[in-house]
């Protein structure tokens, strides 16, 4: 029998139910492989013991109910989780036990799921290449150089090297898609609304989203439902109804509009991420979509607005951090320089400097020509995206301008770094539900994605038009396990 | 726009982060290219668009005005660098 690790979230949820091996089997399989991975650092806190002693509970029991019933599961650390620390990957939080649990992490373990860890990212999500976390660069399977993206990062460096059968990333400008195309995994950011944020260490409130991230798009479709809905706790969250995602999944397209927008073909865009947009609007043409040209006009502008509605938020969540009521806290001779101090030393460089921005752009004088612009220009993207879906059912573009990096290569220039999130960005503006699909490699042998953008609360025709690629694309992860 | 040190100073003030020299000559630097860059959307013209308030476009739902929790002292003190049996303790205020 090949080694449980490698299987997928579904055919591990059937083989326990089919008895074909015992969940406890199933964690410890992904326990070892987690163990010997101390060099792809993805793990911030391990909860091994208590999942082994859940699964041998769940053994016992054997409630088959739930759609992950018996699956372990490891979590971005971003997740407030009940008792076991949650840090953000920051230093600020290195110390922080939260005292009740995500809804988003709650919706998974009532469906039968459990905790296997708590996984790096960048600190408070801010980063495009998993560089920027107090515990840590997390690397990439494909290489002991690469970033695996972010921030997602070690949820997604975890799923690639068969760490965790699937994972849960937030996505605040993408922070799930652009890590899953690094990786040559599946990562969906839902409609903003369709997951409670209540209990995830917020970083920009009108543009984060918890999503699935896992090794193909059966299981996307799974978890994404075993995630999803409506939390009275969460007033941001909408109260429509969740799909069956997985039991609507099919991968014909037929009669499908799909839009081809020509903003997105860039300079500088690497031949195989051309080649590869193209090869996509092959498959779903051959799935028996309709291709069409679109414009949205306003997209170049979407990343300078972002780079202003994301820090300014982010400066107003990140005000609490003071030294109080939970965290890191240091010394000083009186209120204030204590809250300065422990704030300078709590967070790190790209945190600091993105308070920084949000300051400025809030404040006073400045409001109106910053932040208020950046709403407006908001709105005209918003305009682009519904216009352009009068007419068509879903866009297709490259999920990423590049394929995965060398760690240090974009660190010191905060601008280049930002412009990883080309593709992405938009789509959080606007809050519409988007997903990475791997599809092809680079002449490095490095994977890349294809992205597939729908209509608000319409997660459904992604997945299915990513299941027609995922089929024709015929991907495979091909590295060696170098780390263990 | 570039953000001279001068300003890297105050919005440090403002944000209650202090800064030594060398990181202050640093942000300036940085915080100048992302200002720049940012700038880009001074080529459109926004008069009359209206501003995006809300990206949903559900009203809130309402509930009944109901105590839900209440009675977690404990936990919320937990995490707390300092604190007394009641209250989070921070350095003295009044002289």
């Amino acid at each position: 029998m090949a080694n449980i690790s490698d299987f997928t979230l579904t055919k591990l949820v059937a083989g326990i139910k089919k008895k074909d091996f015992t969940s406890q089997e199933v964690t410890e399989s992904f326990i070892s492989s987690s163990e010997k991975s101390k060099k792809l650092n993805t793990y911030i806190t391990k909860c091994f013991d208590e999942a082994i002693s859940t699964a041998k509970n769940f053994d016992k029991k054997k409630n088959y109910k739930g759609l992950l019933a018996g699956v372990p599961i490891a979590v971005k650390d971003l997740f407030c989780t009940k008792n076991v620390k949650t840090t953000a990957g920051s230093k600020i939080l290195h110390n922080f036990t939260p005292t009740y649990e995500s809804t988003v992490t709650n919706n998974l373990w009532s469906q039968g799921s459990f905790l296997l860890g708590k996984l790096n990212c960048d600190e408070f999500a801010m980063g495009s290449s998993n560089e920027t976390s107090f515990f840590g660069n997390v690397t990439n399977p494909f290489g002991d150089k690469l970033v695996p993206g972010g921030s997602s990062g070690g949820s997604a460096s975890a799923l690639a090297a068969n760490l965790t059968p699937a994972t849960i990333g937030t996505d605040t400008g993408g922070s799930i898609r652009q890590p899953a195309s690094f990786t040559g995994t599946v990562g969906l950011k839902p409609t903003y609304g369709r997951c409670s944020r209540w209990g995830i260490v917020a970083f920009a409130s009108s543009l984060d989203q918890a999503g699935p991230m896992t090794k193909n798009v059966e299981d996307c479709a799974l978890l994404l439902q075993a995630m999803s809905g409506y939390d009275p706790k969460d007033s941001t969250s909408v109260d429509i109804k969740v799909d069956n995602y997985s039991s609507k999944l099919t991968d014909k397209a037929k009669g499908l509009k799909i839009g081809i927008p020509k903003e997105y073909r860039v300079e500088n865009m690497p031949d195989a991420i051309d080649k590869l947009w193209k090869k996509g609007i092959d498959y779903l043409k051959d799935a028996g979509a309709i291709i069409k040209n679109i414009s949205l006009p306003h997209t170049k502008y979407a990343l300078p607005a972002y780079y202003i509605v994301a820090p300014a938020e982010a400066s107003s969540n990140l005000a609490r951090y003071d030294g109080v009521k939970y965290g890191h806290r240091s010394k000083g001779n009186n209120l204030f320089e204590m809250y300065e101090n422990t704030r300078s030393e709590g967070f790190g460089d790209e945190v600091k400097r993105r308070i920084l921005i949000g300051t400025y752009v809030l404040s006073s004088g400045y409001y109106d020509a910053y932040y208020l612009k950046a709403q407006k220009v908001r709105q005209l993207i918003k305009n682009d995206f519904d216009k352009a879906f009068n007419d068509i059912d879903a866009i297709l573009t490259p999920s990423t301008p590049s394929a995965a990096f060398k760690m240090g290569d974009k660190k010191d220039d905060p601008v280049s770094m930002y412009l990883n999130d080309i593709f992405t960005v938009p789509i959080n503006l606007a809050g519409l539900p988007a997903i990475s699909v791997p599809a092809g490699y680079d002449k490095n042998d490095l994977p890349l994605g294809l992205q597939l953008i729908g209509k608000a609360f319409d997660e459904q025709t992604i997945l299915n038009l990513s299941l027609a690629i995922e089929k024709r694309a015929d991907f495979k992860r091909k590295f060696k396990v170098w780390w263990s | 726009m570039s953000i001279d040190k001068d300003t890297v100073k105050h919005i440090a003030k403002l944000a209650r982060i202090s800064l030594d020299e060398k990181k202050i000559n640093s942000l300036s630097k940085d915080l100048s290219s992302i200002m720049k860059f940012i700038e880009k959307l001074n080529e459109l013209n926004t008069e009359k668009t209206v501003p995006l308030t809300s990206i949903i476009n559900a009203s809130l739902q309402s509930r009944k005005d109901e105590v839900l929790d209440g009675k977690i002292r404990d936990q919320i003190l937990k995490n707390s660098p300092e604190k007394n049996e009641e209250f989070f303790v921070v350095p003295k205020v009044i002289e």
